[in-house]
C-alpha cells in the first residue's frame, strides 16, 4: 500500500476518498462501464487502499469518457471522476511530452464532440 | 469571615487525563478564604458528594466551590447536595473545567492553568453569593400537543387518561398524519387504517380531549406552568358543529378537478370535501383555493343541497387563546420533494413514484380502490425497481441530508413483499447501499422478503433512469457480482429520505425550544433526557424529534406524556430565584428593560418616594414579576441607570469574576 501515493491523488484531485460510502451510484451511472477494467466505485477504493500503481497501469484511465456522470450523483462528495483525473495527471508527470499537439485539435474537431472530450484528450492519447 | 471549601472533580478521565488536578485544588486551597481544597474521582457519586457534606459540616462551610463539568449537567445535583447539609443552595458556584478546559484543550501545562483560574473566578464570585430563596408558581392543569399525527394522538390519550385536560392542534382538516395514508405496516402487516381510527375515535370521544382541527399556534407567552397560547382556526366555511358529515356537497360540488392531497395529487377530489371516510372530525372544508362561490361569488351549489345548513360563505379565522401548564410538540415529518432528483425521472415520468405515493397506489381507499397500476396506462407493472435512500446519508450539497431516515429499510422491505404477494407474477429488485434491520423482529422481516417471497436485493444503486417507449430504462450497479444492469422496469419507486415539517421551526422560535441544524427539536439530553425539550415545560413526541417507525413514535409519546403527567400533577412548581431586581432608588422609568425583555415580565408602578424637606415624590419605577422573568439578564444590560441587578448574578459578582480571572 502507498499511502503517499494515496494522499497525492487525493490531494491533486481536492476530494476524500474516505468519505465514500460504497453505494455504487457511480458506477450505476456510468456510461463507459464495459469498457474499464475498474469501475469509478472501485477506482475510489484503490486510491484509499493505496492501488495506485494498478490504477496507473489500467487502460481504464484513459477510457473514461469525462463526462463527470459520477460527479454529479455521489451522494458524498468523493466524485469518482476527480480521482481518476489525477490519476491521470499522475501519469502525464510521470511520463512527459504530449501525443495530441494543440496544433493537431482544430483537424480533428468535430461539431458532436465536448470540449471537455477535447481538454481530456489531449492528457489522453499520449501513450 | 467566609469559609469557602473548593472540590476538584476528576471526571474518572475526562478532567484528569488533561488537567493535573492535584495541582489545581493546591493552588486553590491558597485562594483567601478557602478553608478546604480537596479533589476526588467522581464528585457527582454517592461518595463524592457524601464528601462535599461531611465537609460543609465539619468545617462550618459559607460557600461551595465544585470544580467539575457544566453546570447544565449537575448544578441542580450539587444544590441538592449542599442544602442537604443544611447551607442554602445557593452558596453553590460551579467551575466548568470539563467542557470550558478538558475537553477542548491538549496541553496539559495550559488546561491546567485554565482550570485554575476559572476556579479561582468561582472563588471570587462566591464570596458575595447571598442565600436566595426559590418562589412557587401555580401549575394550569391542561395541555397543548401541537401535531395530531399517531405521536400527538397517543400523547393526549395517555394525557387523558390520567385525568387531565389536553388541546390538540392539527393543522390539516383532520387528525391522524402520515400514518392516515399507509396501507399496511410492518413489521406485523396488520393495516394501518385498523390500529389508528379506533385511537382518532377515542380522541374524538374523550371528554378530556379538545381536538382543533384545521387550526394552528399563531403565538405562545408565558412559561411552564402557564404558557398563553393564541391558537387559529383557521376558516373552513363550514360549521364545525352543524355539518354531520353526510358528505353530500363533496358530490354535489361541480369544482371536479382539484388535486387531492389526501392522495398525494394521485387524483382529484371536489373544492368541498372530506379527506377520507374516517376523518376526525368528520366535517367538510372548503378549499378556498378551487372554491368559486369563495373566488368569484358564483354557485352556491354545497349551501343548497346541505339540508344541515352548515355551510358559511362568511366564516373568518377565529383566534383563541388558552393557558396550558405543558406544550408537547409532535408535529411530525414529511417526505422531501422529489422534484430535483432528475437522474431517477421522478419529474418526467408519473411511472417514477415516491414511496408514500405507493403506499396509496397500494390502498384500497386510494386512488386505483388497492390495485396497483400504473399512474401512466392504469396497466399492472411487472417489473417494479425499489430504489432505497434516495436524498438520505447524502453530504452533497444541496442534494439531500446527511442523516439516515431509518425508516426507508422496513418500508421498502414491506412494500417488494406485497407486491411479491399480491401480484406473484412481478419481478421486484431493491437496490440498497446497506439493509438496516435493528429492530424486534426487523431483520426476520426483511429476510422473508428475500427468502420467502424472492425479492431481488440488490447491493448497488440506480444511477439513471429513463423513460422511453413506455418503459422505464434503469441502469445501475451491482457491486457484489461486479456488473452494471440495464433492466426494462415498469415502475420506479424512490424510498425519498424524511425531513421535519417546514412549520417546525418557527414553532421552535415561538416555543424558545431548540433544533439542531436539520430542524429536529433538541432534546434537554440525547440519552438522558429523550423527551423533553431544553426549554422547561415543552416536551417532544414522534418524529418532530428524529426520523422514527411507528413502535417507537408510540413509545416517545408516551414517554413524554408521562412527563407532562408528571409536571401537571403538582400544584406548583419551584421557580429559579436568579431573577431580576431593579433598584427603585436609582430606576429613573425610562422603560428601556421593559422593551427588550423577552418574556414580558417588567411593569411599572408610580410610587411615593421622600423628597428633601418633607416632600413626598411620585415616581415612576420598575417593577418586575418574580413568576414571568425567566432571569436572561437583557435588562440589567440595557438599563441606563444601572438600576437593574440579577439575583445570584449582580453587576459585582460578575466584576468580581473578571477581576480574579484578570488578576
Ligand atoms: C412510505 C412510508 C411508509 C411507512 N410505513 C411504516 C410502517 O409500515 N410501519 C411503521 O412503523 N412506520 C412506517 N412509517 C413511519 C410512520 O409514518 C411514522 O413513524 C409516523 O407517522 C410518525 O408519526 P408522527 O405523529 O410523529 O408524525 P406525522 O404522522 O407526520 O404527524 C404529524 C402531524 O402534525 C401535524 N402538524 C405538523 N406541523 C404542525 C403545526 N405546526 N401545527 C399543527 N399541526 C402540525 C401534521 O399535519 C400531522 O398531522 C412509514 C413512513 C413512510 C414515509
Ligand atoms: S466521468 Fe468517467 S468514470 Fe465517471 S461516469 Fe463518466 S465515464 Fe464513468
Ligand atoms: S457514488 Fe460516491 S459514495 Fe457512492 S460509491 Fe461512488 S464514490 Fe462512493
Ligand atoms: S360553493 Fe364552492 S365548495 Fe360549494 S359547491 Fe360551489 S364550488 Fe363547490
Ligand atoms: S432578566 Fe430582565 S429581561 Fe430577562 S426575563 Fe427577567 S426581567 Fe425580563
Amino acid at each position: 500500500m502507498n499511502r503517499d501515493l494515496t494522499q497525492t491523488v487525493a490531494r491533486i484531485a481536492g476530494v476524500n476518498p474516505r468519505a465514500c460510502m460504497r453505494c455504487g451510484k457511480c458506477t450505476g451511472a456510468c456510461p463507459a462501464y464495459d469498457e474499464m477494467e475498474y469501475h469509478p466505485h472501485q477506482f475510489v477504493s484503490m486510491v484509499e487502499t493505496g492501488r495506485i500503481d494498478e490504477l496507473l497501469r489500467s487502460k481504464g484511465i484513459y477510457t473514461c469518457l469525462s463526462c463527470f456522470a459520477c460527479i454529479e450523483r455521489c451522494p458524498r462528495q468523493v466524485e469518482p471522476a476527480r480521482l481518476i483525473e489525477a490519476v491521470r495527471v499522475l501519469a502525464e508527470r510521470k511520463q512527459g511530452a504530449d501525443h495530441l499537439r494543440p496544433q493537431d485539435i482544430p483537424a480533428r474537431l468535430d461539431p458532436d464532440m465536448p470540449q471537455q472530450a477535447i481538454t481530456s484528450a489531449l492528457r489522453k492519447y499520449r501513450r | 469571615m467566609q469559609r469557602i471549601g473548593v472540590f476538584v472533580c476528576w471526571c474518572g478521565t475526562n478532567i484528569a487525563a488533561t488537567v493535573d488536578v492535584q495541582a489545581v485544588s493546591d493552588a486553590l486551597a491558597k485562594e483567601p478564604g478557602v478553608v478546604l481544597s480537596a479533589n476526588y474521582q467522581y464528585m457527582c457519586s454517592q461518595t463524592g458528594q457524601d464528601l462535599i457534606e461531611t465537609a460543609i459540616r465539619e468545617h462550618a462551610l459559607t460557600g461551595v466551590v465544585i470544580c467539575s463539568c457544566s453546570p447544565r449537567m449537575h448544578e441542580q445535583t450539587f444544590r441538592k447536595t449542599v442544602a442537604r447539609a443544611g447551607l442554602n443552595p445557593y452558596l453553590l458556584e460551579i467551575a466548568n473545567i470539563r467542557e470550558q478546559c478538558s475537553w477542548i484543550h491538549k496541553d496539559r501545562a495550559q488546561a491546567t492553568e485554565k482550570a485554575i483560574i476559572l476556579g479561582r473566578a468561582a472563588i471570587a464570585k462566591v464570596q458575595l453569593n447571598t442565600p436566595l430563596q426559590a418562589g412557587q408558581s401555580p401549575v394550569t392543569k391542561r395541555a397543548l400537543v401541537i401535531g395530531g399525527g399517531i405521536a400527538g394522538i397517543q400523547t393526549a390519550l395517555d394525557i387523558a387518561e390520567a385525568g387531565f385536560a389536553v388541546d390538540i392542534v392539527e393543522k390539516q382538516p383532520t387528525i391522524g398524519g402520515k400514518m392516515t395514508q399507509l396501507d399496511k405496516t410492518f413489521p406485523t402487516l396488520d393495516c394501518a387504517a385498523c390500529i389508528l381510527t379506533p385511537k382518532m375515535v377515542d380522541c374524538a370521544q374523550n371528554e378530556k380531549i379538545r381536538i382543533f382541527s384545521y387550526s394552528e399556534v399563531e403565538a405562545v407567552s408565558g412559561f411552564v406552568g402557564s404558557f398563553r397560547v393564541t391558537i387559529r382556526k383557521k376558516a373552513r366555511y363550514v360549521r364545525e358543529d352543524v355539518c354531520t358529515g353526510c358528505g353530500l356537497c363533496t358530490e354535489k360540488c361541480p369544482q371536479k378537478k382539484v388535486p387531492n392531497a389526501f392522495n398525494l395529487g394521485l387524483d382529484t377530489r371536489r373544492a368541498i370535501y372530506i379527506p377520507f371516510a374516517q376523518a376526525v372530525p368528520k366535517v367538510a372544508v372548503i378549499d378556498a383555493d378551487y372554491c368559486s362561490m369563495l373566488k368569484n361569488g358564483k354557485c352556491g351549489v354545497c349551501a343548497k343541497v346541505c339540508a344541515a345548513g352548515a355551510i358559511d360563505y362568511t366564516q373568518k379565522d377565529e383566534l383563541v387563546e388558552c393557558e396550558y401548564g405543558a406544550i408537547v410538540a409532535a408535529t411530525g415529518y414529511n417526505p422531501i420533494d422529489l422534484s430535483g432528483y432528475d437522474e431517477f425521472a421522478y419529474s418526467r415520468s408519473p411511472d417514477v413514484v415516491s414511496s408514500l405515493e405507493f403506499e396509496r397506489l397500494m390502498n384500497a381507499a386510494g386512488p386505483t380502490g388497492g390495485t396497483l397500476l400504473r399512474p401512466s396506462d392504469k396497466t399492472h407493472p411487472k417489473t417494479i425497481v425499489f430504489v432505497q435512500c434516495v436524498g438520505s446519508r447524502c453530504s452533497a450539497e444541496g442534494k439531500g441530508k446527511t442523516y439516515c431516515s431509518k425508516i426507508c429499510c422496513m418500508y421498502t422491505a414491506k412494500h417488494a413483499m406485497l407486491c411479491r404477494e399480491k401480484y406473484p407474477d412481478t419481478d421486484v429488485y431493491v437496490f440498497y447501499i446497506d439493509v438496516r434491520t435493528p429492530g424486534k423482529n426487523f431483520d426476520e422481516f426483511y429476510r422473508r422478503a428475500v427468502e420467502e417471497y424472492g425479492v431481488h436485493y440488490i447491493k448497488g444503486m440506480v444511477g439513471k433512469v429513463s423513460p422511453e417507449g413506455g418503459k422505464l430504462k434503469v441502469q445501475a450497479s451491482d457491486l457484489l457480482d461486479g456488473r452494471q444492469l440495464h433492466i426494462d422496469a415498469d415502475m420506479v419507486v424512490l424510498a425519498a429520505a424524511i425531513e421535519p415539517d417546514k412549520s417546525a421551526r418557527p414553532l421552535a422560535t415561538m416555543l424558545t425550544a431548540s433544533m439542531d441544524t436539520n430542524d429536529f427539536f433538541t432534546e434537554a439530553h440525547p440519552k438522558l433526557r429523550p423527551v423533553e425539550s431544553p426549554t422547561a415545560g415543552v416536551f417532544l413526541s414522534g418524529c418532530c424529534q428524529g426520523p422514527k417507525d411507528i413502535p417507537e413514535t408510540v413509545a416517545q409519546a408516551s414517554a413524554a406524556a408521562s412527563k407532562v403527567i408528571g409536571l401537571l400533577s403538582k400544584d406548583s412548581i419551584v421557580c429559579n430565584p436568579c431573577v431580576a431586581q431593579p433598584d427603585e432608588l436609582m430606576c429613573n422609568g425610562c422603560s428601556s428593560c421593559e422593551k427588550v425583555c423577552p418574556y414580558g415580565a417588567i411593569t411599572y408602578l408610580d410610587k411615593e418616594f421622600r423628597g428633601p424637606n418633607r416632600t413626598t415624590l411620585l415616581r415612576r419605577v420598575a417593577q418586575v414579576n418574580p413568576a414571568v422573568c425567566q432571569g436572561c439578564g437583557a435588562c440589567t444590560v440595557a438599563c441606563p441607570s444601572g438600576a437593574m441587578d440579577l439575583k445570584g448574578f449582580s453587576n459585582r459578582q460578575i466584576m468580581a469574576e473578571v477581576d480574579a480571572i484578570c488578576r
